[in-house]
């Protein structure tokens, strides 16, 4: 029963339903206040399962609070409240109401205390997010929305037969850790992988997000992959297997998106690697490791939105997208550089900023575990992160070379909402506190040793001395890189083509058999049957008669020899 | 969002521009400083620990060696991966 508690989902779907019915200054309120809404319903949720309903005879449990879920919840209703600020006067109003919707299922899967409720708003949010990579409107993004669809329902199926799996043999639908130890649960593991962009189907991300408007981006980048990390924790807190498929991804993230052009898609990959850091500490699995993963999602939804949002200003401003095209914005767009610049910084875990305080708790519980080739691979992806994401990215866009563009800076409301983003990412870098309030386990960290600061600055710094003495080799070139996507979108397709053309092979000799034997024999069945062949032309009654007093003689007789 | 032409009209630069940050000086003034910053940064362990959780780690100048050291791999390893990966943008359209 639902006993005075408001599911928080409902009120961001409503805010999305309104947003379609409203217009004008009603649709700006709306906008701001569906969110804000949202976010004090995440707040009235307390510990433990509030709602419950039956379901196909299932005792669901629609609504579950915990401190982990309502971190998720919080950070994704912020998350759908500033990028509705970004967006509202720039975005279609159907762009928007998909975005709330899909944020509205983000939340949804937070709170979600059964497999059957996750199910539903995960599926939920598949639909929303292709919806809002369509909004892109190009034929790119139509095309390139269809390949994430077809995706993300395989990974609902895979994820619906792990669930089911689990319902028969366990008959508990309840949301509780599990072991990656049988068929069904790794159904459910591989389907919340899929989400999370794991290998082999990491590409879908990259494929997809870049080709949404300069407005979709930003919602896009928080909800997916980050709900799926959230489903990590819930279910797969500890389990080893995600260590190795963390790091795959960390590197994947960081080599792809060195070889790219494409500044959003640079930002893709870099969604990637940092999944993959929270992917790691979900599988290191202590208090200090699921704190460092859930902190962690909330400091990299901020500061990703928050280069998707300087990337979105360009775009919007100019029209252009590659690296190869841009560069030298930083004369006439100071605060979009300047955010972007500190969104670049955060991800690159800078001291002072919030991915200081929130990744090195990650590093820091492989190092309590003992885990010394996963402490050492980390620190070489943050020096790989500052390289591919906080130096290139911002590099290329707002200095190299003077590409001659001169745009306008942000609009007023694109620019509100990079400041609030970036200001958080400082806040959280030098006053971690909040975020540690909101954590689910209670710990003893100072993010600022001088010996731990000292250390990742000279990580960190080398690094940039390497990018810029590397420099003549990373010259961009208009290219694309080949992923494991170009199994399905090139191999299989050929593959379906051949069986096609093999069909249309058999048809045709088919059809030329059946055309011979009509000429031959055919013609003199044809002939035989034809209104006025032997058997085909009507009979005169006195001849019928005959023919059935002739049987009927048969049948006697045959009847009386027996 | 990938067209070349892109709909939006974006103000171009009349001529060439001479904006401070981009005149030779400053660069050399700036790779200057960064030397600077880069060594203080080693040399600054004389000064504060840095507690080597796996002993090599707190070695002198171990973070600087090693975030260099794994950059330049990484850009390398893109480098030859891309030979074998890269192709052209429109290799999907057809």
């Amino acid at each position: 029963m639902i006993d005075g508690v408001i599911p928080p989902a409902f009120v961001l779907l409503a805010g999305a339903a309104l947003i379609g019915l409203t217009r004008g200054h009603v649709r700006t309120a709306v906008l701001f206040a569906a969110p804000l809404a949202a976010l004090w319903a995440v707040w009235q949720i307390p510990d433990g399962v509030v709602v419950t309903a039956q379901f196909l005879g299932y005792e669901i449990q629609p609504v579950e609070g915990s401190p982990v879920r309502r971190l998720f919840a919080t950070i994704f209703s912020l998350m759908a409240a500033t990028g509705g600020l970004y967006a509202f006067r720039q975005a279609k109003w159907y762009e928007l109401a998909a975005g709330y919707a899909y944020a509205a299922s983000a939340v949804g899967v937070s709170f979600a205390g059964d497999l059957i409720t996750l199910f539903l708003y995960w599926e939920l949010m598949a639909i929303f997010s292709t919806v809002v990579v369509w909004c892109g409107g190009t034929p790119e993004a139509r095309a390139a929305g269809i390949r994430y669809a077809i995706m993300h329902l395989l990974g609902g199926v895979i994820l619906k037969v792990g669930i089911e799996g689990v319902v028969v043999h366990t008959g508990s639908v309840e949301v509780q850790p599990l072991l990656a130890a049988n068929f069904d649960t790794w159904m459910i593991l591989i389907g919340i992988l899929i989400n999370a962009a794991a290998p082999p189907v990491s590409a879908w991300l990259a494929d997809a997000y870049p080709s949404s408007s300069p407005t979709g981006s930003v919602f896009l980048s928080a909800f997916t992959t980050k709900s799926a990390v959230l489903a990590l924790i819930l279910l797969f807190p500890g389990e080893p297997v995600l260590i190795w498929v963390g790091l795959y991804m960390i590197f994947y993230g960081i080599i792809y998106a060195l070889l790219e052009n494409d500044a959003r898609r640079i930002l893709a990959y870099s969604i990637v690697n940092q999944v993959g850091f929270m992917v790691v500490a979900v599988g290191i699995g202590t208090e200090l490791a699921i704190n460092g993963a859930a902190a962690h999602a909330f400091a990299h939804i901020v500061y990703k939105a928050l280069l998707f949002m300087s990337a979105g200003v360009v775009i919007y401003r100019t029209g252009m997208t590659r690296c190869s095209d841009l560069g030298g914005l930083f004369r006439t767009m100071p605060l979009t550089m300047v955010c972007g610049v500190i969104g670049a910084l955060a991800i690159s875990s800078f001291p002072l900023t919030s991915g200081f305080t929130t990744k090195t708790l990650i590093s820091v519980a492989a190092e309590q575990q003992g885990l010394a080739t996963v402490y050492f691979l980390l620190a070489a992806a943050s020096a790989g992160v500052f390289l591919h994401a906080g130096i290139k990215f911002p590099w290329f866009v707002f200095f190299q070379k003077d590409s001659g563009l001169r745009p306008k800076d942000a609009p007023w409301n694109m620019g509100a909402a990079m400041v609030f983003f970036a200001f958080l990412c400082i806040f959280l870098g030098v006053y971690p506190q909040p975020l540690w309030a909101l954590l689910p386990y209670p710990m003893e960290y100072s993010a600022y040793e001088p010996g731990k600061v000292l250390f990742y600055l000279q990580l960190l710094l080398f690094s940039g001395l390497a990018f810029f003495l590397f420099l003549p080799l990373m010259k961009r070139t208009l290219t694309i890189s080949l992923d494991m996507d170009w199994f399905w979108r090139v191999v299989l397709f050929r593959l379906g083509n051949a069986v096609l053309n093999l069909g249309v092979a058999l048809r045709e000799a088919m059809e030329a058999t059946v055309e011979r034997v009509q000429q031959g024999p055919g013609a003199r069945l044809v002939q035989l049957l034809d209104s006025s062949g032997a058997l085909g032309r009507t009979w005169q009654i006195g001849t019928t008669a005959l023919w059935i007093a002739v049987l009927l003689t048969v049948y006697v007789f045959l009847y009386y020899i027996d | 969002m990938s067209d070349r032409e892109s709909s939006v009209d974006c103000p171009r630069a009349a001529g060439p521009d001479n904006h401070w940050l981009t005149r030779p000086g400053t660069i050399r003034l700036l790779w200057i400083v960064s030397s600077v910053i880069l060594a203080l940064t080693v040399l600054a362990q004389f000064a504060i620990k840095i507690k080597g959780y796996f002993v090599v780690d707190g070695w002198l100048g171990f973070g600087a060696v090693f975030g260099f050291l794994c950059c330049a791999a990484m850009v390398l390893v893109a480098k030859v991966l891309g030979v074998a990966l890269k192709r052209p943008e429109d290799y999907y359209d057809d």
